[in-house]
């Protein structure tokens, strides 16, 4: 196997993780990294090695969901988009007597820089982005990592740009609260 | 200019990521988060998670 070769099959992991967040089926997840890494090895004189094997992956694997996702919106087998939209379950976080308040402060998460350089809290990012409900993860991470444009969400997934907000809102009060709670709070014991 | 909530702050705090919030939001949230450290934090916390998912691509 080529450098180049080895460098793609490295990812696999990394790739299948994204897609089973936005293909529940694992074989179709399994087929659209099939497609993205035998279509990187295809076009290898395309990589220009300007951007990191995993970001240019990425962008495939992007391409590789968008397909998959107009396909399966032909068939009746998706789970629709509603029932993620509602925004009255984020309410818990706020005081039940009025909503003026937070019903637990944001903590200081003091240095994050130091904290986004160990291994260990991207894998606490894969711990809490696998407990987010699964259109919230899926919406989200087309638009944060795979960078699909606000508009082109909108138009595949069929939803209102009102509606994308509160999903990605929803997102991130998720994310941000299980960070602080599995992350943040045991390095603050930890001194 | 109608004080906000924290509840309606965060919202605008994360749609801030997403869009170009009105005039009247822009200085309504600044006023908010001049008076309300739980907020700031909020904010600080989405940054943070936005250059952790950029991180995660790399």
């Amino acid at each position: 196997m080529s450098d180049f070769a080895a460098a793609v099959n490295a990812q696999r992991a990394y790739l299948l993780r994204i897609a089973r967040l936005q293909l529940p089926e694992r074989e179709r997840a399994e087929d659209v990294v099939q497609e993205t890494i035998l279509a990187a090895l295809e076009s290898q004189d395309s990589y220009a090695g300007k951007s990191s094997v995993k970001s240019w992956l990425t962008g495939i694997l992007k391409h590789k969901i968008i397909d998959a996702i107009r396909r399966s919106a032909r068939e009746p087998a998706v789970p629709a988009m509603g029932g993620e939209g509602d925004i009255d379950d984020l309410d818990v976080f706020f005081s039940e007597h009025d909503h003026d308040h937070w019903e637990s402060k944001p903590a200081d998460w003091r240095n994050p820089e130091r904290d986004l350089e160990q291994k260990q809290f991207m894998d606490m990012i894969d711990f809490c982005l696998e407990r987010l409900p699964p259109n919230t993860a899926r919406v989200f991470m087309l638009h944060e990592v795979m960078g699909l444009e606000s508009d082109e969400i909108c138009k595949e997934l069929q939803i209102t740009a009102t509606h994308l907000w509160v999903i990605l809102y929803r997102a991130r009060m998720l994310l941000r609260k299980c960070l602080e709670q599995n992350w943040f709070a045991r390095a603050e014991t930890a001194g | 200019m109608r004080k906000l909530t924290c509840k309606e702050a965060s919202r605008l705090i994360s749609q801030a990521q997403d869009r170009k919030l009105t005039l009247a939001q822009r200085a309504a949230l600044r006023l908010h988060l001049s008076l309300c450290e739980a907020c700031t934090r909020f904010g600080a916390h989405l940054n943070t998670l936005r250059s952790a998912m950029r991180k995660y691509r790399e």
